[in-house]
């Protein structure tokens, strides 16, 4: 059994809360580091896409896990961020410029998105967002001059100071660091004022507003945040499809998003990135399976879609903590191994509610 | 209406349509008392509570906190000025600890510029440990320390009570509204929170005003005593004189 002994104030809010967690993360950056030697370009190129689709991840449960806000339209922002990086890169802008402009033209198009939409929560927010990604993608098929339109734009290759990162490798440690920097950032974010104001608003906001927090300009903010965390994400998923048109980023692309953060379980960060690999993993290990299927089952159309409903069906039902909270079982079943009572983590039933108001 | 009064109502009405839910009152609060707003269910106490922090807007009348006029302060700059108050339904933090809780009640003194929370400066992790050495503070004084990293989600009805009681203490408030912070406690803990009130009054020099129907905490801690009915002050005085005003006894009783 493990208990929390803190010394520090410091430990309470430390990355790394036990000596064992900084050397199984250490272990694990190494081994991601030295893949690159190991695996051929194609498996590089396909984990390139999980780190991407990580990234992307993390911007949505930034908004949707850690200030409850539903946004079925995050695709849009990958869109803006894709598009704004291919254009600009396309006027000569260096390519360390022209990723960071990117995602911040993504952030600004967030916050005057959330302007309007945090007026409305719920089912209706998601309507907005769901509407604005549409308005998004014939936005950009109407506009040929600056998006090549339906036929599409080509993008150029990245470089940094004359090196290529075209290369499989190069661009796989290139989303590695994008990936790390975005969720060292986002966890420092959430460990001080901010993400304690977000937690805030997101539980209770009549008591947000009564400590000072002012509510809607921290919804306005976490909207623009996530925005640009999915720019920087549509950015480098710009040159991992090296064309890009309009139905790349569609509802389907945004569905996912939404998927990988309610199966990897709401209001976690280690959850956004294990949704995000499993479900970006997911129709690769479906066409891996389908030979070994019977025609009948394997012939069918809309197999992958199905999956994922169930995926997500399953996750609801039986486990609405999603994989993290599996995970936090799975550590506490080794921790205490011997020792470990089966109904640790039984659910109750819960004879309490408070009203809430406005 | 005296100049040295910390908070000061003046013909204040709010209504809801044909309801009048507080008609025509006015009540001062001097520095360094506590205040109890008792009155039957409907009397307009919490909405009273509503209107100083800005949850409601008032349909007339006037509040000065401090000299201030608070009815043009925004909802979220209430608490800047040094007005903390519980809610009658607990309105905490669920899915955070205790902790992260009561250190939200000191998000008015700011937490660091975005950069520096991004990068976690040396400079911010001070000002955070600082933070955290107030709230432990008031872990001590309220006696949370067994809970400081459980999740409100998990904690009994009456430490939740404690815990928001803490949360608007960590704000360092000048004046402390708490909308019955006895309702659904057991007589030891009812106990306990008279010996509190009567210390954040003395040793913390934060003036308290509290809606309460418990008369037995309100005989134990309140200077005054302020009876509310359908919107307007019924009675003022100490809690005897009032216990013992028969328009306070008619107005609980219906006669």
């Amino acid at each position: 059994m493990h208990f929390d002994y803190h010394t520090r104030y410091s430990e309470g809010t430390a990355l790394f809360k036990r000596p064992a967690d900084k050397l199984a993360y250490g272990l694990l950056l190494a081994a991601l580091l030295v893949l690159p030697a190991v695996l051929s370009p194609f498996f590089l190129g396909e984990l390139s896409y999980v780190f991407i689709l990580c990234v992307a991840s993390l911007g949505l449960m930034f908004l949707t896990g850690f200030t409850g806000q539903v946004s079925l339209g995050h695709a849009a922002f990958l869109a803006i961020g894709a598009y704004a990086h291919a254009w600009f890169l396309a006027r000569g802008l260096p390519w360390p410029l022209s990723l960071p402009l990117a995602a911040m033209l993504t952030a600004v198009v967030g916050v005057l998105i959330g302007i309007p939409a945090i007026r409305v929560s719920g089912l209706y927010l998601a309507m907005v967002t769901l509407a604005f990604s549409i308005i998004v993608e014939q936005v950009i098929g109407l506009w040929s001059s600056v998006t090549g339109g339906f036929t599409g734009l080509a993008v150029e290759d990245p470089k940094l100071l004359g090196w290529s990162l075209s290369g499989p490798k190069a661009f796989y440690y290139t989303c590695l660091l994008v990936l790390v920097g975005v969720l060292l950032g986002l966890l420092n974010l959430l460990r001080s004022a901010t993400g304690r104001a977000l937690v805030g608003v997101r539980d209770s906001e009549a008591a947000a507003y009564a400590l000072g927090i002012h509510v809607q300009g921290h919804k306005v903010a976490a909207f623009g945040v996530s925005a640009g965390v999915c720019g920087l994400a549509g950015g480098l998923l710009a040159h991992h499809l090296k064309y890009l048109t309009p139905d790349g980023f569609t509802l389907l692309l945004s569905l996912e998003l939404v998927l990988m953060v309610v199966i990897g379980g709401l209001g976690s960060l280690r959850g956004a990135v294990l949704g995000a690999i499993l479900i970006s993993l997911l129709p690769t290990a479906i066409s891996r399976i389908k030979p070994l299927l019977p025609d009948s089952i394997s012939k069918q159309f809309g197999l992958e879609i199905f999956v994922f409903g169930l995926v997500l069906a399953i996750f609801v039902l039986f486990e609405p903590g999603g994989l993290n909270a599996r995970w936090l079982k799975l550590r506490a079943l080794l921790q205490s191994f011997p020792l470990y009572r089966r109904d640790t983590f039984k659910r109750q039933k819960r004879y309490m509610k408070s009203e809430r108001y406005k | 209406m005296s100049a040295q009064a910390l908070l000061t109502v003046r013909e204040l009405a709010l209504t809801f349509g044909g309801v009048h839910a507080i008609a025509d009152l006015s009540l001062e609060v001097r520095p360094g008392e506590v205040l109890a707003i008792i009155g039957p269910n409907g009397a307009g106490k919490t909405s009273l509570l509503n209107v100083v922090t800005r949850v409601f807007d008032a349909t007339r009348g006037q509040v000065h906190f401090k000299g201030q006029d608070l009815l043009s302060v925004p909802r979220h700059q209430v608490a800047g000025l040094g007005l903390a108050r519980t809610f009658q339904n607990i309105e905490l933090f669920e899915a955070a600890t205790v902790l992260d809780n009561l250190l939200l009640g000191r998000h008015r003194f700011g937490g660091g510029a975005w950069w520096q929370q991004l990068l976690r400066t040396p400079a911010l992790t001070r000002a955070e440990e600082g933070a955290r050495q107030r709230v432990e503070r008031i872990i001590d004084f309220l006696e949370l320390s067994p809970w400081r990293h459980s999740l409100i989600a998990g904690l009994p009805y009456g430490v939740r009570k404690v815990v928001e009681l803490g949360r608007a203490l960590c704000s360092e408030p000048e004046l402390l509204c708490l909308d019955e912070p006895a309702s659904g406690l057991n007589p030891e803990e009812t106990r306990d929170l008279a010996f509190w009130i009567d210390d954040i009054r003395s040793e913390l020099g934060v003036t308290v005003v509290m809606v309460e129907h418990d008369m037995s905490l309100v005989s134990a801690v309140a200077d005054r005593v302020i009876c509310m009915a359908q919107g307007r002050l019924l009675s003022e005085g100490t809690p005897a004189q009032v216990q013992a005003d028969p328009l306070v006894i008619s107005a609980y009783l219906g006669a």
